[in-house]
C-alpha cells in the first residue's frame, strides 16, 4: 500500500511534467506556452515531492521536499509574471486567433503605466 | 529499504522526465523570441528539481533533496533575473 501510492504520485507527476514540455512544444503564443508550462510543472512537481516525502516517512526529508514544494507554488507565478510582462513589454505577438487584448492601446510602455489608474479626480466621485 | 516496484517505477519515472527535457529542449532551440527561451530555460530547470527528487527515491538516499532545493531557487532567481533584463533592454 504504501509502495503503490508512492508509485501512483510518481506516475502522475512524470506525466504531469511530459505534458507541460509537450504543451511548451504545441500551443502557438507565448502566453499560452507560458500557461502550460507553469501550472502543469507546478502540479508536476508538488506531486513528485509527495512522493519523496510519503516513500521515506522521515520528518527531516519530508520538510525539506515539502518545502521545495512550497516554494515553487511561491515562485512559479511570480517568475511567471515577470516573463509574460517583459514578453509583452517588447511586443512578442500574440496568436492570430486571440479575440480580444484588453491592454491594448491602454498600456503606457515607456512609463509603465495603466491608463485610468493614476487619476485621482476619476476616483474621487466614484466612491 | 527501498523495494524493487519503486526503484522500477522511479527509473520509469527519471525515463519519462529526461524525454520531456528533450522535449523542452525543441522549444528552447526552435522558440522565435526570447521570452520563448526563458520559458523552457525555466521549465528545464523545474524538471531538473522533479529529477534530482525522484533520484532520491531510486537511490533510497533523502540527502538529495537539498540538490532540488538549490536547483529550484537558482532557476527561479536566474528567471527573474533574465526578465529584467529583456524588459530593460528594449525599453530604454
Amino acid at each position: 500500500m504504501r509502495d503503490a501510492i508512492t508509485v501512483g504520485l510518481l506516475a502522475i507527476g512524470s506525466v504531469f511534467a511530459l505534458l507541460s514540455a509537450i504543451g511548451l512544444v504545441r500551443f502557438p503564443d507565448l502566453f499560452m506556452r507560458m500557461q502550460a508550462s507553469t501550472k502543469a510543472t507546478t502540479l508536476g512537481i508538488g506531486c513528485l515531492m509527495l512522493a519523496v516525502a510519503w516513500h521515506f516517512g522521515e520528518i527531516g526529508v519530508a520538510t525539506r521536499s515539502l518545502l521545495v514544494v512550497l516554494f515553487v507554488f511561491l515562485t512559479a507565478p511570480a517568475g511567471a509574471h515577470m516573463i509574460a510582462r517583459a514578453a509583452y513589454v517588447t511586443g512578442v505577438p500574440l496568436w492570430q486567433g486571440t479575440l480580444r487584448d484588453d491592454l491594448a492601446g491602454k498600456y503606457d510602455i515607456a512609463h509603465h503605466e495603466l491608463e485610468g489608474v493614476a487619476k485621482p479626480d476619476e476616483g474621487a466621485n466614484r466612491d | 529499504m527501498t523495494s524493487e516496484l519503486v526503484r522500477n517505477a522511479s527509473l520509469a519515472a527519471l525515463g519519462v522526465l529526461a524525454l520531456a527535457v528533450l522535449v523542452a529542449m525543441v522549444r528552447l532551440v526552435k522558440g522565435p523570441s526570447l521570452p520563448d527561451r526563458v520559458v523552457a530555460v525555466d521549465l528545464v530547470g523545474m524538471l531538473a528539481a522533479g529529477m534530482i527528487g525522484v533520484l532520491s527515491i531510486y537511490a533510497g538516499n533523502g540527502v538529495y533533496v537539498d540538490v532540488a532545493i538549490v536547483i529550484a531557487l537558482i532557476s527561479f532567481l536566474a528567471t527573474v533575473a533574465i526578465a529584467r533584463y529583456i524588459e530593460r533592454r528594449e525599453v530604454r
